[in-house]
């Protein structure tokens, strides 16, 4: 497992902080190939089971944490994700950053509607994610890279 | 005098007249109280005798200020333990709290005793003990509260339980009245619970019976719109039946598209659809 | 290479995905998938996927893709054994699986390949 500094990706962001005071623990994992998102995929789980979140939540969460990845890998040309057990005193929660020095989005709204597609099928798949999570924040910039954050909290 | 010293003085004073201070202290809660078995006055001394005995070494431990120090530990389990006895005996929270306020008087006669001739020791003293029992007389209220507030939410899961039935009405048809306001998070849960059940039972169709929901907002229209859908993408599929006039009008005030659904406004008509869709039909014998 | 294995009853292909695939997998399956139908002379396919509490957009994509393609080819298929949790995160994400028959289970989804193929 490499350290979130080893996993730099260079694309400095706020979002990378965004729930800093909240955070327990870290996990940085690197998205290169499509066998770390499945290696995501189970990491997830194992938190998402580790703060009790009900079925439907874990699997919510798993398949925003895989759709984002992609996106990483697809458009972003591979990055990193740190994924953190987030709590704040009432309630626990599940957190991921995705990071990447891509091309950014350049079309923010036009990426957050659903059905938009850059190369057929569902594209990226940003609003369908959205309405999966608890908490969703985007950083993007054209020609620098993309940061998408997001949360899930117990209910 | 310091804190400890007075701390260790009360102390002793405690143990030393502990029966006295237990037997006035206990005849002033048997006068307050007026229901009481044998068994709960049995039950009373004890606590009393127990409290007592770990107050007094609770004070030997010189910190009379912070009930949340270690040394009281002892003291605020016995509290807890009494406190949620009565908050399931059905007690009120005041009845709980006046168990403890009742110790001020004996102990005051006691200290005021003990104390004679020191004006300001006294004083110090009697204060010290005054709040102190009002902190530990609040601690039994809080775990009082939260007693409570957990027999709420167990009443309130059960409550979940019972409002989601299901009747299987013939072969791969099932009914699922749903009973009682539903807010956002219930009508979520009774949701993923319709879908179990349809997996569970292999229905082919769950006819959703709203007769019994007094109202239907945007949200919840909107959740029941998705598990037909999921319900549809799982194989199976939904009628919803039971659709009073004010709830069809604020569906149709709110826009929410229903071509799709097949409505009825009744249970019967309801499973007369869902026979014919699985190839059955009934027969009038004359 | 790792592949899922497809099994063949007479003019039907049953396919069970038991494991989280990765998009590689994925995509061979459906290349295998295709390649079967044509070469067994298939006219039904049923995907099994009670075994899988994930499907995401792009698995969607693959099951509306083999679906299709195998409509072209004249063949049916029906995918059985979707979890409910799945199939509330696949409303929420928006992804209708159109053109794809569903069923329960395997029984119910051999039921409705015999119905739909007239036998």
């Amino acid at each position: 497992m490499s350290t979130a500094a080893e996993l730099a990706v260079g694309f400095e962001t706020d979002l990378l902080e965004l729930h800093a005071r909240k955070r327990a623990e870290r996990t940085s994992l690197p998205l290169r190939t499509d066998e770390d998102v499945v290696h995501l995929r189970k990491h997830v789980r194992e938190r998402a089971v580790g703060i009790g979140l009900s079925l439907v939540d874990q699997t919510k969460l798993i398949t925003a944490a895989s759709e984002l990845a992609r996106n990483t890998i697809k458009y972003g040309g591979g990055g990193a994700v740190h994924l953190d057990k987030l709590a704040d005193g009432l309630r626990q929660g599940v957190g991921l950053v995705f990071v990447d020095t891509g091309p950014g989005i350049p079309d923010l709204e036009l990426a957050l509607r659903d059905g938009y597609t850059t190369g057929g099928g569902l594209g990226l798949g940003l609003g369908g994610s959205k309405r999966l999570v608890d908490e969703f924040e985007i950083d993007t910039r054209p020609g620098e890279g993309t940061a998408i954050a997001v949360v899930k909290w117990k209910r | 005098m310091t804190t400890k010293d007075n701390a260790s003085r009360i102390s002793q004073l405690i143990q030393d007249h502990q029966a006295e201070i237990g037997s006035q202290w206990i005849s002033q809660l048997e006068a307050l109280t007026v229901r009481g078995t044998a068994s709960a006055k049995e039950q009373l001394r004890t606590h009393c005798q127990q409290f007592l005995a770990a107050f007094a070494q609770a004070a030997r431990g010189g910190e009379l200020e912070n009930i949340e120090h270690r040394s009281w530990d002892e003291v605020r389990d016995l509290l807890s333990e009494i406190s949620s006895t009565r908050a399931k005996n059905g007690s009120s929270p005041s009845e709980t709290a006046t168990f403890v306020f009742s110790l001020k008087q004996p102990l005051f006669s006691q200290l005021t005793a003990g104390f004679a001739g020191d004006a300001e020791a006294l004083a110090g003293a009697s204060w010290a003990v005054s709040s102190l029992l009002d902190k530990l007389g609040l601690y039994t209220i809080e775990v009082f509260q939260k007693a409570k507030d957990q027999i709420i939410v167990r009443q309130q899961q059960e409550l979940l339980e019972l409002s989601t039935p299901v009747v299987k009405l013939w072969n791969g048809i099932l009914a699922l009245p749903l009973i009682g306001t539903l807010d956002s998070a219930r009508t979520q849960v009774v949701m993923e619970n319709i879908l179990q059940k349809i997996v569970d039972t292999g229905a082919m169709i769950a006819i959703i019976d709203i007769t019994g929901v007094p109202m239907v907002d945007t949200l919840v229209a909107q959740h029941l719109m998705k598990t037909i859908a999921a319900a549809r993408l799982m194989g199976a599929d939904c009628i919803i039946s039971g659709i009073r006039p004010q709830i069809a009008q604020t569906i149709v005030h709110l826009g929410v598209n229903l071509e799709d659904v097949i409505t009825k406004a009744t249970l019967a008509d309801a499973f007369l659809v869902a026979l014919e869709r699985t190839g059955a039909s009934i027969t009038i014998k004359n | 290479m790792e592949r899922i294995p497809i099994l063949r009853m007479g003019d039907l292909l049953l396919v069970t995905i038991q494991v989280d695939m990765h998009d590689r997998l994925a995509m061979t399956l459906q290349d295998d998938l295709t390649e079967r139908i044509v070469r067994d002379n298939a006219k039904g396919v049923l995907i099994d996927i009670s075994a899988l509490d994930l499907v995401d957009s792009f698995i969607g994509r693959m099951i509306s893709n083999t679906a299709a393609m195998a409509r072209v080819l004249d063949a049916q298929t029906v995918v059985v054994g979707m979890q409910p949790a799945v199939a509330i995160t696949l409303v929420e994400l928006g992804l209708t699986l159109h053109g794809v028959k569903t069923a329960l289970n395997v029984e119910k989804g051999m039921a409705l390949l015999g119905k739909n193929l007239n036998r």
